[in-house]
């Protein structure tokens, strides 16, 4: 499998423990990604809040990259990033937005490379070719998955799984050998890119996530988006001095479960870099 | 602010330009978006109330209104409209437009001021510069308010980062930012209505 692979900047920043442990994980599975020459950012909530046009075209110009380059597929581990590019190759069945954004980004836009999350990435790889490769199963782990707003939202844009009730990452995790639980918040929006200039609100719907996660007898919460991770992991021991109890929930990345359950140490991948570790 | 008098409701008459699929018009008041939102019970105005203020033309209170700078874009308004109201996108057509025409709520200090310093660093740097953009925030904010920003409240977060190596101190660049430039050149035109 040869995929393209648009990291994003949350990838190359503080979230590159994301990034060990993808790599760790998909080079124990002989996945190769090839990174977009020369991505620019999508431009995340600033671009579509403040200008529009803007929005579409700088992932425009990364997908027409990625296009011209030859590849299907287009890995964005960012749901942020994923639903910024599904939207311009949403924008672009019109040809008339397809010529102007060709015209903007000075490459053409076909739109026709299939964008994929994370959970998409090993959906693609398939449950068949991961269980078997389980060398150690996760069974002291009972996770409640957390898709959080954007990978299922808006259905329109990004067609996956169900917008209310998803369950591909169960399936995932349950092969690894781990639990889940049913919980409440599974689609709930943690406060996203507001980590730094909106923290009152991030502190409040971090808290009710994490304490929802733990009343339904989880002991971890598995997440596929670097900024889920910034508000429940990094955030979470302000969350804690906040509301004056203690959660020690651990928060991992999908890739860290895959990873673990390889046989992959977490050092390999960057586990021990959390901000909330196994007590 | 021209005001659009009451029973004009084609998107296509109002003054904020919205994107062709965004049919304010369609919207019949039931709620679901507000009963939806994440952050509804912090907004002045709730997302319904906004729907219907672009309905009504009543462009000085949507753009004024601190509501459209506590969304947080996640989505979940547009995916339960009955209607098929793309919220969130009137929530994005209005943050630019009241910032474009310097209405911007000043109680939302930090957050436009957070989206306008993000949109920079990447004109200027193609890819997101952290440091520099917690930098240019946080200098901002002093000067604006005299208040230091949230993150740097949150005693040795920083020196957290960095143990963890969290933080790039040569963060990468992308290499065409003559393209970057042309790009947001081209996007920042007087926007047709
Ligand atoms: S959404 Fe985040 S990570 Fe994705 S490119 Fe854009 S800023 Fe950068
Ligand atoms: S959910 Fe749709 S129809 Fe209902 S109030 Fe909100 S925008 Fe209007
Ligand atoms: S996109 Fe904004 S208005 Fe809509 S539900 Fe989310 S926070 Fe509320």
């Amino acid at each position: 499998m040869n995929i393209g692979y648009y990291p994003g900047c949350a990838l190359h920043g503080s979230s590159n423990d994301c990034e060990q442990s993808l790599r760790a994980c998909l080079s124990a599975l002989d996945v190769q990604l090839g990174e977009i020459k020369d991505w620019i950012c999508c431009g995340a909530t600033a671009a579509h809040s403040l200008n529009h046009k803007l929005s579409l075209a700088l992932p425009a110009r990364n997908l027409a990259v990625a296009e011209r380059d030859g590849f299907k597929q287009l890995f964005a581990p960012c749901p942020l990033c994923s639903m910024q590019l599904l939207k311009a190759k949403k924008a672009v069945a019109d040809e008339r937005v397809r010529k102007e954004l060709s015209e903007i980004v000075e490459a053409d836009v076909r739109g026709e490379s299939e964008v994929l999350n994370l959970i998409q990435l090993f959906e693609k790889i398939g449950v068949d070719r991961l269980k078997p490769a389980v060398k150690a199963p996760l069974e002291s782990i009972t996770a409640a998955c957390y898709y959080g707003c954007l990978l299922t939202r808006p259905p329109d844009v990004v067609h996956f799984d169900d917008f209310e009730q998803p369950s591909s990452m169960e399936s995932i995790v349950a092969a690894l050998g781990a639990k889940t639980v049913e919980w409440n918040y599974k689609t709930e929006c943690c406060g996203a890119g507001m980590t730094m200039c909106n923290e009152d609100i991030v502190l409040e719907l971090a808290h009710k996530i994490l304490s929802n996660a733990a009343e339904h007898g989880a002991n971890c919460l598995v997440v596929a988006c670097p900024m889920c991770h910034v508000n429940l992991d990094m955030k979470q021991a302000a969350v804690e001095r906040r509301f004056g109890k203690k959660l020690g929930m651990v928060v991992y990345y999908l890739s860290d479960l895959v990873g673990l359950a390889l046989g992959l140490s977490a050092e390999q991948l960057g586990i021990n870099r959390h901000f909330v570790t196994q007590a | 602010m021209e005001n659009q008098a009451l029973g004009q409701v084609t998107s296509e008459r109002l003054p904020v330009h919205f994107p062709d699929p965004i049919q304010v018009a369609n919207c019949y008041q039931c709620g679901k978006c507000t009963a939806g939102c994440p952050v509804a019970m912090h907004m002045d105005v709730a997302p319904n109330q906004v729907v219907r203020l672009a309905q009504l033309g009543e462009w000085e209170k949507a753009l004024r209104s601190r509501a459209i700078w506590e969304c947080v874009g996640c989505q979940t308004c547009s995916t339960r409209c009955p209607k098929e109201v793309d919220c969130a996108g009137v929530m994005d057509a209005l943050r630019e437009a009241s910032l474009a025409r310097g209405m911007a709520a000043p109680g939302r200090y930090f957050v436009v001021a957070f989206q306008k310093i993000f949109l920079e660093n990447i004109h200027r740097n193609g890819r997101l510069n952290e440091l520099e953009l917690i930098g240019h925030f946080k200098v901002d904010v002093l000067l604006h308010t005299g208040r230091i920003p949230f993150l740097f409240k949150d005693a040795g977060l920083a020196p957290q980062l960095g143990k963890r190596k969290k933080l790039h101190l040569i963060p990468g660049r992308a290499r065409d930012r003559g393209v970057v430039e042309r790009i947001f050149e081209r996007c920042s035109g007087e926007r047709k209505a």
